[in-house]
């Protein structure tokens, strides 16, 4: 008998999309532990988020402190320790984004709890099954520690529906000692695309596209699906692109419905990163390379030629809708 | 300077993955340095030294927990440069990052490092957790995922530009962390510690290769074994493999002739467009 602790992250006022995966995830670990599900907000803002969230479980709790404003691990690991213990959670989950990685396992040392990163399938209240060797097999590990830690991959969870309207409860951030760090400023990467990790649809590019102009090609396909973009190691690397296209192995995991790999060779760390989406097309102008081995659709093409024939041949079918 | 790089052998992930009653077949693998990993050490390596004209003023002392062989690969990251290793000895079946990061925390109060830098996962089981856990246990801030670093020594602080969803999140840490690196630490400009000229740029994708020389004098270089039982580790880790399986396989896609054929199929077969 235990409660799960959700640790979500939030924005204007909503949860994001990427902790409803998590929120699926948790609820059935919560009906193995014979427990329920506590969503956990921390930082600025975070009451603003909690009416939203309580559609989500029966529990919210928010921590709200100015001194909490920007994510920083070292502030926010002791919280999160803090109101596992408070709330009587066994335990500790968040969707394995860039604040969920860097932040769990922080939490996790702080409760020696044992953590399972970046999990695919809850099995039992304390088994779960999750990638390794990038996606090439899947680990069933059980983890004996009094408390547990999980983050969860976002890829392999539904979005949580809403389940009613559960209470929010306020709890005090205590001392907040950031050991001298401090966050200096995010360069954000604005695009009015959708997120790369929730998409339906990407669009990627690898090194064959030669250089960042050559990507307006890709952008306008990706723009006509409504599509995110995204890239291999071998586009960020050269800077071609941003960084947080990156797809992969240590980039972010997609499983869109429909992903176009352009003059990406298909490494396996790239694999690793987009194997789970549901249909794939590649073009690339070597037949011999291994993205063909996963893709349900392969083009033996020049980019160049094909990718604006490509556009041109979507617009006709969807002009003849 | 001195600087603590945990290191991991993982089997060479360009190797086909192989199962056996239930668990990963390493018969006849071939080994490698965690990738993160040489890059960790590649990134000590640009902070203690002049890029320009390679004179070292600081220690790297690298770490690896990990079977007898694996000291071939600790070699390896001697070669490159690091200073000195410290090797203990255990069966993989024997340790989880829970023993990892109890022996790296005694090994820290021990050594007393200024930054311990390493790799931000294991590429074999992926877990990206020890870094974040061992700062938690030392109670040291933590910079992961970092894709460039700014050592200002008279202030005794960092600035790390870190990987994160959406951007690039500067953040900055006094001496006594830990960082974790990501792949783009290892760009020709990435690390910039005050000493190498700014105009000296590093070469290639990746770390560095060991020189003849550097294998040479890895050989007379330092390498002292240790047990689990010197840290009270107990050789039965609580994070247990129950068993692995291969995912199932994905059905076998086609080649198509033209851009019409390949609309028309994603259109009408697949109902993706
Ligand atoms: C530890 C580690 C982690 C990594 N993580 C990732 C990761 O997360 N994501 C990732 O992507 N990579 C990752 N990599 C890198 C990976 O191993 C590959 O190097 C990388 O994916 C290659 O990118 P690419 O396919 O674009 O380039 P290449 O392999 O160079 O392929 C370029 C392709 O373009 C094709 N091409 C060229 N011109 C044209 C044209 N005109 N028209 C059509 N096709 C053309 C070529 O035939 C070729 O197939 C990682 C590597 C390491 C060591
Ligand atoms: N057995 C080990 N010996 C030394 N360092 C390790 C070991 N396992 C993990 N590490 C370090 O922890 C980092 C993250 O590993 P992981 O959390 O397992 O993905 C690696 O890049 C290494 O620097």
């Amino acid at each position: 008998m235990g409660n799960v602790l959700a640790f979500c992250e939030y924005a204007d006022g909503q949860l994001r999309t990427s902790a409803l995966a998590n929120l699926t995830a948790s609820r059935e670990i919560a009906k193995h532990h014979g427990g329920e599900v506590v969503i956990l907000l921390v930082g600025k803002g975070a009451q603003a988020a909690s009416a939203h969230a309580a559609k989500f479980a029966p529990k919210v709790v928010v921590v709200e402190s100015d001194a909490l404003e920007h994510y920083l691990a070292e502030t926010y690991a002791p919280v999160v320790a803090a109101q596992v213990k408070a709330t009587g959670a066994t335990v500790v989950t968040a969707t394995a984004t860039s604040v969920g990685k860097d932040l769990i396992p922080r939490a996790a040392a702080l409760l020696d709890a044992g953590q399972a990163s970046d999990i695919s399938k809850v099995e039992s209240a304390t088994t779960f099954a999750r990638p390794i060797l990038a996606g090439n097999a899947y680990s069933t590990v059980a983890i004996n520690t009094p408390v547990i830690a999980v983050t969860v991959r976002q890829s392999e969870f539904e979005a949580a529906g809403e389940s009613g309207m559960g209470s929010v409860s306020t709890a005090d951030a205590g001392s907040v000692n950031a050991l001298g760090a401090t966050f200096v400023k995010l360069d954000a990467q604005k695009s009015d695309r959708p997120d790369l990790g929730d998409a339906k649809v990407v669009v990627a590019g690898g090194r064959g596209m030669k250089n960042g102009e050559n990507f307006k090609v890709l952008e306008e396909l990706a723009d006509l699906l409504g599509a995110a973009m995204g890239a291999s190691r071998a586009a960020t690397d050269a800077g071609m692109v941003p960084a947080d296209w990156q797809v992969g192995q240590t980039g972010k995991i997609v499983a869109p419905n429909l992903y176009f790999a352009v003059a990406i060779s298909g490494a396996i760390q790239h694999l690793a990163g987009m194997k789970g989406s549901k249909t794939i097309v590649a073009i690339n102008k070597n037949k011999d390379e291994p993205i063909f081995q996963v893709a349900d659709y392969g083009l033996v093409a020049d980019w160049e030629k094909s990718v604006p024939e490509l556009i041109a041949e979507i617009k006709k079918l969807k002009a003849s809708r | 300077m001195k600087i603590l790089v945990p290191v991991k052998r993982v089997p060479d992930p360009t190797q086909k993955t192989k199962i056996k009653d239930n668990h990963i077949d390493l018969t006849g693998a071939s080994w490698i340095v965690n990738t993160f990993d040489e890059y960790a050490v590649e990134t000590a390596l640009r902070l203690i030294e002049n890029g320009a004209d390679g004179s070292k003023h600081g220690e790297i002392v690298v770490v690896s927990i990990g079977p007898d062989d694996a000291a071939k690969e600790i070699r390896t990251t001697l070669a490159m440069g690091a200073d000195r290793a410290i090797h203990v000895v255990a069966n993989d079946s024997e340790i989880d990052s829970l023993t990892v990061v109890k022996i790296l925390k005694a090994i820290v109060e021990s050594e007393k490092p200024d930054l311990v830098i390493m790799g931000k996962q294991a590429v074999d089981g992926d877990a990206n957790q020890v870094g974040q856990m061992l700062a938690g246990k030392l109670g040291w801030p933590q910079a992961t995922f970092a894709a460039t670093i700014e050592l200002d020594s008279a202030n005794k602080k960092l600035t790390v530009g870190r990987e994160v969803d959406g951007g690039v999140e500067y953040k900055q840490v006094p001496l006594n962390s830990v960082i974790t690196v990501d792949l783009r630490i290892v760009a020709p400009k990435s690390v910039k510690n005050g000493v190498t000229p700014d105009s000296h740029n590093y070469s290639g994708e990746g770390a560095r290769l060991p020189s003849l020389k550097g294998i040479m004098a890895a050989k007379k270089k330092p390498l002292e074994q240790k047990k689990l039982a010197d840290f009270g580790a107990e050789p039965k880790p609580a994070i247990e493999e129950k068993s692995v399986a291969l995912p199932p396989p994905r059905a076998a896609g086609q080649f198509v002739s033209d851009v019409p054929t390949l609309v028309k199929k994603l259109a009408d077969e697949a109902k993706a467009l």
